[in-house]
């Protein structure tokens, strides 16, 4: 097991290199430089910059500080090789590694994007925690209730409406609950920016449960999947039989089975719910990270871009890792086998 | 976007298989005995089973009629969809049948559902934005096949190292967040003359499936996995079949229904990606052309209409209503497919 989880963790390292060098080899292909404004900036604080941010070196590898080392006689390769990684790359690569995203480009280098990331992400995780909540107390009920009574009227819209949850991008979904709220109820879900600090905000509510649309029609559906399959085990037969009541034998029997599976699902959730927040808090003005990404588009502020897509490329693959080492604790077959 | 299939690559066993099938000796063939009916194949097994699930049917029916629509937009839309109507560019005109106590605000049904803020034909930009919806979601499902069926082919059929190696890459490429990647390829591309051609289509297609065909890939590889162990792939490769003629007509046709399953399930998230990204602004170019063939996306008037949709509500309902109902019947025929290619999956 911890064998395991050491591989999956040491597994984090290339898939940051990579992301970094697509992410960055594609932002320094983008128009613009970090320092273009309407009034252009004197050549002087412009070079300034450039060296402040690196931004004056080699852009991948200093092929030619290397053949100058190589002429003057240097042999020691540790040096020659240090020599020919000293690019804004590799730099940026290293920083990335001590927890360094580097400086954003639109605040001129006074704030980082760790800093914003710090700043913006409580609110991401808010309205991401209000989602799953909604998904697990949402979900597995109307999961458990439609697989216990296949093929009733209450399986029949469970499963409707699950397939709508699915099949509705919540980008849809939040705009049309959007539109429903304040033409028929008359009531703003937009909140000003004050109103999204602070624990316990109702604010939170509507784009969280919005946001969780999807995972909760995932949870509905691998619920009564799982349910179904297990409620034809002889374990369950014999529990009945042996008189016990049938909430026991739904709460012990079948329940405790049929969420099994259902902690796979959380893993590529994390993905959506990463996704769905950048558009929801778009919609609902939630000036979260994924608010953030957005302007910074707008903003070319190509380092926070960067940046951002980092933390969340981690985000995601820690996900997996926390759902593969759950699902090895909660499944001793798994556990076992390894 | 939705989650990727969580359960895709467990799936290792499809269930029909082709091969086998085709070598069984008909009944036909050992003498006078006659048929008493013809021999179903698997495709039309399939597709009895497909007619009888109504909800899939109504799904087909609806993707038939858009790519009508799609086809006929010029006689189907009141307007040019990209010339604007001075007269009521800043007033906004209402849907059809709302009255307005100002005339320019009225409805008028040569604007069925009003116009927008510069004054253009909301109907007719709907009704040309299928075109966008349709091809977004058709291209890059053909490309992520033939990136992902190939290499999950290789990667099943070969095995050993080369199979590790091949997943390791879909690995690091699967974790990629795909909007994300797709959001950064638009912006970095966006301006160039790649990036332009078509209004930005050529773009999006590469965008929505650059990092998408991991899922099919590891699809395709799980079940050549398991279909390259089994007696009828043995006994080809004894009687001396090519490793190309072994993949080629005996692995791949029985990766085929699950393919097809997956592909109904990329399209309508490839869609949604197009929308989404449109709606932050990296999507298609904004088009003045008036004879282009896709001149706007739902996903583009949905970004339009947000920010009017207070006054004019269609410019917002309308795309949002589309996208929601294209999807829909998009999942609709995906499930079916399933439930009929793949009958022990169903639930």
């Amino acid at each position: 097991m911890i064998h395991f989880i050491l591989n999956r963790i040491l597994w984090l390292v290339p898939v940051v290199i990579v992301v970094a060098a697509v992410t960055f080899f594609l932002m320094y292909r983008a128009p613009g430089g970090p320092w273009d404004r309407e009034k252009p900036l004197p050549a002087v604080t412009v070079e300034q910059l450039n060296r402040k941010f690196n931004l004056d070196k080699p852009r991948w590898l200093d092929t030619q500080g290397f053949q100058d080392e190589l002429s003057d006689g240097e042999q020691n390769p540790y040096t020659l090789g240090k020599t020919l990684l000293n690019t804004q790359f590799f730099n940026y690569l290293k920083n990335v590694f001590s927890g360094d995203l580097g400086p954003t480009y639109a605040s001129r280098g006074t704030e980082s994007v760790q800093d914003l990331i710090v700043k913006k992400f409580p609110i991401s995780l808010k309205l991401g925690i209000v989602a799953v909540l909604f998904a697990i107390v949402v979900g597995i009920p109307l999961g458990l209730a439609a697989g216990l009574r296949q093929n009733s009227s209450i399986d029949y819209v469970c499963m409707f409406a699950s397939t709508l949850g699915i099949a509705v991008p919540t980008f849809v979904s939040g705009l049309i609950l959007l539109i429903f709220m304040s033409r028929l109820l008359h009531i703003s879900p937009i909140r000003s920016p004050d109103e999204w600090h602070g624990l316990f905000s109702t604010a939170f509510i509507l784009p969280g449960i919005v946001l969780g649309l999807g995972t909760t029609a995932y949870v509905t559906r691998l619920t009564r999947a799982s349910v179904l399959e297990v409620k034809g085990n002889d374990y369950i037969r014999t529990a009945r039989a042996k008189g016990l009541g049938a909430p026991a034998v739904t709460t012990r029997h079948i329940l405790r089975n049929a969420l099994l599976p259902v902690v796979t699902i959380l893993g590529p959730a994390a993905a959506d719910l990463i996704t769905g927040s950048i558009i929801i808090e778009t919609i609902f003005g939630a000036p979260g990270l994924g608010s953030t990404f957005v302007t910074s588009i707008g903003k070319r502020d190509y380092s926070a871009l960067v940046g951002i897509t980092i933390f969340y490329a981690m985000l995601i693959a820690l996900a997996n890792l926390l759902v593969d080492i759950s699902y090895g604790f909660l499944d001793p077959r798994i556990r076992t086998s390894r | 976007m939705t989650a990727r299939e969580p359960i895709a690559d467990l799936v290792l066993e499809s269930p029909p298989l082709a091969g086998q099938i085709e070598e069984t000796p008909t009944l036909a063939s050992l003498g006078d005995l006659t048929m008493r009916t013809k021999p179903r194949s698997l495709w039309s097994d399939a597709w009895r089973r497909f007619r009888k699930n109504k909800i899939a049917l109504v799904g087909l029916g609806y993707l038939i009629f858009l790519i009508f629509v799609a086809i006929f937009a010029p006689a189907l839309a009141t307007q040019n969809p990209v010339k604007s109507d001075v007269a009521t560019a800043g007033t906004l005109r209402q849907a059809a049948w709302i009255e307005d106590p100002n005339p320019l605000k009225t409805g008028d049904w040569a604007y069925p559902l009003g116009t927008d803020s510069i004054g253009r034909d909301v109907w007719s930009r709907l009704v040309y934005g299928t075109r966008v919806s349709l091809i977004v979601g058709l291209i890059p499902m053909l490309v992520i096949l033939l990136i992902g069926v190939p290499f999950g082919l290789a990667a099943g059929y070969m095995g050993g190292r080369v199979d590790n190696l091949m997943m390791r890459i879909t690995d690091v490429v699967y974790a990629f967040p795909a909007l994300l990647l797709a959001i950064i390829m638009q912006i970095s591309f966006g301006s160039t003359m790649f990036g332009q051609l078509l209004n930005g289509l050529v773009l999006l297609f590469l965008s929505l499936s650059i990092v998408n065909w991991t899922g099919v890939a590891r699809l395709v590889r799980g079940t050549a996995l398991s279909l390259t162990e089994k007696e009828f792939v043995e006994s080809a490769r004894a009687s001396g079949a090519s490793h190309t003629r072994i993949v080629s007509k005996h692995i791949f046709p029985n990766t085929l229904s699950a393919i097809i399953v997956a592909a109904a399930f990329i399209i309508p998230s490839a869609i949604i990606a197009e929308a989404v990204l449109s709606y932050l602004g990296v999507g298609l170019r904004p088009s003045v052309d008036p004879n282009t063939p896709f001149p706007t996306s739902w996903g583009q008037m949905i970004l339009e209409g947000s920010k009017f949709w207070q006054a004019q509500l269609w410019m917002l309902l309308g795309p949002a209503l589309a996208i929601a109902l294209i999807t829909l019947a998009f999942t609709f025929v995906g499930d079916g497919l399933r439930d009929a290619l793949d009958p022990r999956q169903g639930e």
